[in-house]
């Protein structure tokens, strides 16, 4: 069954997302911690938008909430909202340039932090610091080789949607 | 198959209902906390991933303590067995005390019992929420632990368990903003709060009066009012305390005592009898 297969290959790939999303890391280190699952999340969405969407988004976003110990509902509510702004443009995105889809990738990475910390500053008092958007340009600057790997690998294992 | 005329509505209809969903869990969650009890089922269900995700440390861990030196263990054992001895060396004189303690209460006719049941507990170093002051330790619901329980360091008071799960638990912090200690100063028994401020370093201790005896340096120590910690914990010290003119309160604010970002092994305490009874009852309920 190939397309049990195509789920196999893209539920390993989420599962090592949320590994590195939560891995522990020397202290100078973490805050330059890419966002590693919505890098996967919209790579997916991106190569198969009618099959990678808000509901897969939803289901990750929840889960993350569980293992950082957030309020839950706020990875599930950011995370949907961007995997739909890919899917519903992903025929125009597939045809930028990577310098491109690197500073939109840079764009949402920065605006889901922006939204953790506004939903989180409703919650509670924060003392804000600034290194909290460091994670935005490790992401962009890993973004272009993540996103040649991920097609080598999802060549190799010949997923692709069957329209 | 379908046209690309069919696909976009539909896009919108599946963001709406899971974000109609998602919405709704937070405020289940944050508001009216409907959570509380299938948080144990939840935090069970993704704890695999973080003991799967702590993996490498550990073992970067196992393969560090396989490379001592025959000289840096000899040096080692040899502090231990010195630190020891001094210990046990107290613990006579305690036990000494406490009995004398015991014996004294008896005539005053009040009773006060000393529970000292503990466990060590590893702190398992994941990336958590970057806007609390949590940590997440690998004991859980089959090891006892309970909602509200004290956990402390070798140092000081460190938090309190908020979120249960079957192995897992996670400490709230007493520097995080929605923490509260009520606490007493050692040196004159004056009573005071703890704050969380929400910085790593800091703790707020407001409605102070300005004219209160209250000094930089000063330890504060829980009082054991509230009941959810044991009296006698050091909890912080005074760091700045200054009359503000024209104000009710004086601006005081303490250092915790324990190292909360850098400690390895924290300490759960049971310093309650009823609490100890709940997990005796809850483990005879799974029996059969």
């Amino acid at each position: 069954m190939p397309s049990f297969r195509n789920y196999g290959v893209i539920y390993s790939s989420f599962f090592i997302a949320l590994i590195l999303s939560i891995m522990p890391l020397p202290l100078f280190l973490t805050v330059f911690r890419p966002e590693w699952l919505l890098m996967m999340l919209l790579y997916w969405t991106l190569a198969m938008p009618h099959k990678i969407g808000s509901f897969h988004a939803f289901i990750l976003g929840l889960i993350l909430d569980l293992l950082l110990g957030s309020t839950i509902g706020m990875h599930a509510i950011s995370l949907p909202v961007f995997s739909y702004a890919f899917a519903i443009n992903f025929q125009q995105i597939r045809c930028f340039s990577i310098a491109k889809t690197t500073i939109i990738v840079g764009f949402i990475v920065f605006l889901n932090q922006l939204f953790l910390y506004v939903i989180s500053l409703s919650q509670q008092e924060i003392v804000f610091h600034g290194y909290y958007f460091l994670g935005v340009f490790t992401s962009m600057l890993i973004w272009p080789w993540f996103f040649l790997f991920m097609r080598a690998i999802r060549l190799k294992f010949n997923v692709a949607e069957k329209l | 198959m379908k046209t690309i005329f069919t696909r976009g509505p539909s896009y919108s209809i599946r963001l709406g209902i899971v974000l109609a969903l998602a919405i709704f869990l937070f405020f289940a969650d944050s508001k009216f906390n409907l959570f509380s009890s299938v948080r144990v089922y939840l935090n069970s269900f993704v704890s695999p991933l973080q003991y799967i995700a702590d993996v490498p440390q550990q073992l970067s861990k196992t393969i560090s303590q396989y490379i001592w030196t025959r000289k840096a263990l000899q040096k080692r054992n040899f502090d231990l067995e010195k630190k020891n001895l001094a210990l046990s060396a107290d613990k006579q004189f305690l036990l000494q005390l406490q009995n004398e303690n015991k014996a004294l209460r008896s005539l005053l006719n009040s009773k006060k019992t000393f529970i000292n049941k503990r466990m060590i507990t590893e702190v398992i170093r994941v990336r958590s929420d970057p806007f609390k002051y949590q940590l997440l330790i690998n004991k859980g619901k089959n090891d006892g632990v309970y909602i509200g329980q004290p956990v402390t360091s070798t140092l000081g008071l460190v938090g309190q368990i908020s979120q249960v799960g079957n192995t897992t638990s996670r400490v709230l912090l007493i520097v995080d903003s929605s923490h509260g200690v009520p606490v007493r100063v050692r040196r004159n028994g004056l009573i005071a709060n703890v704050h969380g401020s929400g910085d790593w370093n800091k703790l707020d201790i407001p409605f102070i009066q300005s004219t209160a005896d209250l000094k930089v340096g000063d330890v504060l120590e829980t009082s054991a009012l509230g009941g959810v910690f044991p009296a006698g914990y050091p909890v912080a010290i005074v760091s700045h305390f200054a009359y503000v003119k024209g104000e009710l309160y004086a601006d005081a604010s303490a250092k915790p005592i324990a190292k909360l970002d850098k400690s390895r092994y924290l300490l759960l305490l049971w310093p309650y009898k009823d609490n100890l009874k709940k997990k005796v009852d809850l483990n005879d309920a799974k029996l059969p």
